[in-house]
């Protein structure tokens, strides 16, 4: 892969970089069997909810641009799981992982990418722009890099009302080069806004590799803001869970932010349109799925620990199939939006006719 | 009635709103310690505080980003912008962001932002300074575009604007600061979407807004008394939403329209309005729907040329008289 050396980057406090056993981590070792089950289950939703969907892409149920998370699963699972009742995330396009892991329902999501008025969106957002304010879950974003100012946003949202927690802004490896990332990383600095920015660095933006868009470390761009920063590898939840915990602490408890960047991998192209043959190898791709698959990783070691069996294993990957083709049937069975919804939910007062204080046409032809 | 500014009626507006609600924040360049690059937020730092009145970098795209993100969880954030020009570098937070999210989230989010500033030319700062982008603000769904002419106006406009639970692009003008007008003392709100007829006239209407409404109300006067036109001005006050009734009474009762704007001719918010005129009430006019605008330019620095490209008195005048003669 065509990363820079990552020689600087401060390691969770327990490292000893690649010998540490992350699983020992406070973090971790306080999680029960169920939670780690959970973690794992949630990584298999992911990735069989993401095969479905392609199958149902394949089958042209969906249109416009969908982006796998396929390799990636860990990095979401890992934060969000991290996340308390105040706690916000807000990502990129690149979203269905993340929607998974804060805990939203596969139907609404399937639905959507179908275009279905069930979807979370009511199938106006699409692929790009899932949203679950329920679940403190702000989207969803197809500008690459726009989201970061708002994830700064919800940060001075959580610090003016007094709350104690924390907001996580996902970007991608290409999103770091764009001026309002950098604008929102001075900003959370100078106020002090409890807000932790994720780089996840799957070695990529679209075609190009980093080392063909980025100068320097990635995250070390912090350290010209004032900002803490950190590295971690991004195949194994309990090292992303360990790495994550510290500089949401530090968010929540000093209102300190920083910039974390998590090392992963994508297995499909960028999107489904990239026939991802001008790039890379296929022995890159191969390469690491046969060593940091971060769903195989954290099999074998709850099978290590006795947390998982083979017949579990089984079952839970069963279920997840279950639960994706229930899901494409549901999107199948659903209803469009109809062309009258093309007009709901733009304004608020048009939505809310009775409470509606201003006048005149807000719609026009 | 108490005379005041344009400038104190919007520094009134601000503060009523933010004694009024808690989660009403100020937020901008210069609005605190400098007391605003004009003077709009003067001792507002002094009367509530950092937490309420707060400085930001030059970092447009950032904080108006950052405006936009704690809006969704419920802060009011009043956001200035020194020049309504620098929204360009905003683009993508203001319509990518603050327009789309509560439909791309099916609704399920709010974004009860404000932005306001002014937007206009006429002070000789030369084409980046001098945007008037009320047309293509309001080419976005999910927005409202807000355009007062007189303190009264701007006080009870900027009060909703800050109550609506949508974004709010409020388009202030230098040139209008030092104006004064009667605003009443005590509490009042002017609805968004809701035109003003500030002269009633028989023979013409003049369709405007903004700055314009006052060049409109300067040649009418002329006209009145050395040409026996009797114009009606209306004032749009709102872009989006827009009164488009009151503009459809005023060519019901006068059969001719001149539209007066301190915009580009380009798919301005005029050939909105000649757009709807025309489909809405052809049968109505005797003539043409006639129109000034900026001369089609960026907005030029030589001081009294400037004066000639931007809609003026003598300018509506003239046009004025044209609209009169073609349809006798
Ligand atoms: C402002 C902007 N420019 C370009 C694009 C097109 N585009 C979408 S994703 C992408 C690559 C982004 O890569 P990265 O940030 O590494 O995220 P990843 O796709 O790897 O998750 C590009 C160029 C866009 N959506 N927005
Ligand atoms: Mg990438």
């Amino acid at each position: 892969m065509s990363k820079k050396s990552t020689a600087n980057a401060e390691k969770p406090a327990e490292a000893a970089p690649s010998v540490t056993d992350y699983s020992r981590s406070p973090v971790n070792s306080r999680l029960s069997r169920e939670q780690k089950i959970e973690l794992h289950r949630k990584m298999v939703r992911i990735r069989r909810f993401e095969e479905r969907s392609l199958r149902a892409y394949q089958a042209k149920k969906i249109g416009g641009f969908l982006h796998l998370y396929i390799g990636q699963e860990a990095v979401a699972v890992g934060c969000c799981s991290l996340m308390g009742k105040d706690d916000h995330i807000i990502t990129a396009y690149r979203d269905h992982g993340h929607a998974i892991a804060v805990g939203m329902e596969l139907n609404p999501l399937m639905a959507e990418l179908y275009g279905k008025a069930t979807g979370c969106s009511k199938g106006k957002g699409g692929s790009m722009h899932y949203f679950d304010p329920s679940r403190n879950f702000w989207g969803g974003h197809g500008i690459v890099g726009g989201q970061i100012p708002l994830g700064v946003g919800l940060a001075y949202g959580i610090k003016y009302k007094g709350l104690k927690g924390a907001a996580m802004a996902f970007m991608g490896d290409g999103a770091v080069n764009q001026g309002a990332v950098h604008e929102a990383y001075n900003l959370a600095a100078l106020w002090k806004l409890p807000v932790v920015f994720v780089i996840e660095n799957n070695g990529y933006s679209m075609g190009t590799s980093q080392a063909r868009s980025s100068a320097g470390e990635l995250a070390k761009r912090a350290e010209g803001y004032d900002m803490p920063w950190g590295q971690c590898n991004g195949h194994d939840v309990y090292e992303v869970r360990a790495c994550m915990e510290k500089y949401l602490t530090l968010a929540r408890e000093k209102h300190q932010p920083s910039t974390v960047e998590i090392d992963t991998y994508r297995y499909r192209g960028h999107s489904v349109a990239d026939p991802d043959n001008t790039y890379r190898s296929k022995q890159e791709i191969e390469e690491y799925r046969r060593t940091k698959d971060p769903i195989q990783v954290f099999q074998q070691k709850l099978l290590a620990e006795g947390v998982l069996d083979d017949a579990t294993i089984e079952k839970i990957d069963a279920e997840a199939r279950a639960e994706a083709d229930t899901a494409a049937e549901f999107s199948e069975a659903s209803p469009f939006p109809t062309v009258d919804d093309i007009q709901k939910d733009v304004y608020w007062e048009a939505d809310h006719p009775t409470e509606r204080k201003s006048k005149g046409r807000l719609f026009f032809d | 009635m108490p005379l005041i500014t344009y400038r104190e009626a919007v520094r009134h507006a601000l503060a009523e709103e933010i004694e009024r609600d808690r989660n009403v924040v100020v937020m901008g360049e210069e609005v605190a310690q400098f007391n605003g690059a004009y003077k709009v937020t003067e001792g507002l730092l002094a009367r509530f505080g950092p937490e309420r009145i707060v400085d930001t970098p030059i970092s447009e795209a950032g904080f108006i980003g950052m405006g936009i993100g704690a809006s969704m969880l419920g802060v009011r954030p009043v956001m200035e912008l020194m020049f309504w020009s620098f929204y360009s570098v905003a683009f993508d937070q203001i319509l990518n962001n603050a327009a789309n999210v509560r439909y791309m989230s099916g609704g399920q989010i709010h974004c009860p932002i404000v932005i306001r500033g002014p937007a206009n030319g006429g002070t000789n700062v030369g084409a980046t300074h001098s945007h008037t982008p009320e047309n293509v603000l309001a080419n976005h769904p999910g927005v409202k575009v807000v355009v007062p002419a007189t303190p009264y106006d701007a006080k009870g406009l900027l009060k909703s604007a800050i109550r609506d639970n949508d974004p709010v692009f409020f388009l202030e003008n230098t040139m209008l600061y030092g104006e004064k007008g009667e605003v009443p003392a005590e509490e009042y709100l002017v609805p968004l979407g809701l035109a003003d007829v500030k002269r009633q006239g028989t023979d013409l209407s003049i369709v405007t807004y903004g700055r314009s409404v006052l060049h409109s109300l300067a040649a009418a006067a002329i006209l009145e008394k050395e040409h026996d036109v009797s114009v009606e001005v209306v004032d749009l006050r709102s872009i989006r939403p827009l009164d488009i009734d009151t503009v459809l009474a005023s060519v019901a009762k006068t059969h001719r329209v001149l539209i007066v704007e301190e915009q580009k001719p380009f798919a301005s918010v005029g050939a909105q309005l000649s757009y709807m005129i025309q489909r809405e009430a052809f049968d109505e006019l005797d003539g043409p729907i006639h129109r000034v605008t900026t001369v089609d330019a960026p907005a030029i620095y030589s001081p009294p040329i400037e004066i000639e490209q931007l809609p003026n008195p003598q300018r509506v005048l003239k046009a004025a008289l044209e609209v009169v003669a073609s349809s006798e």
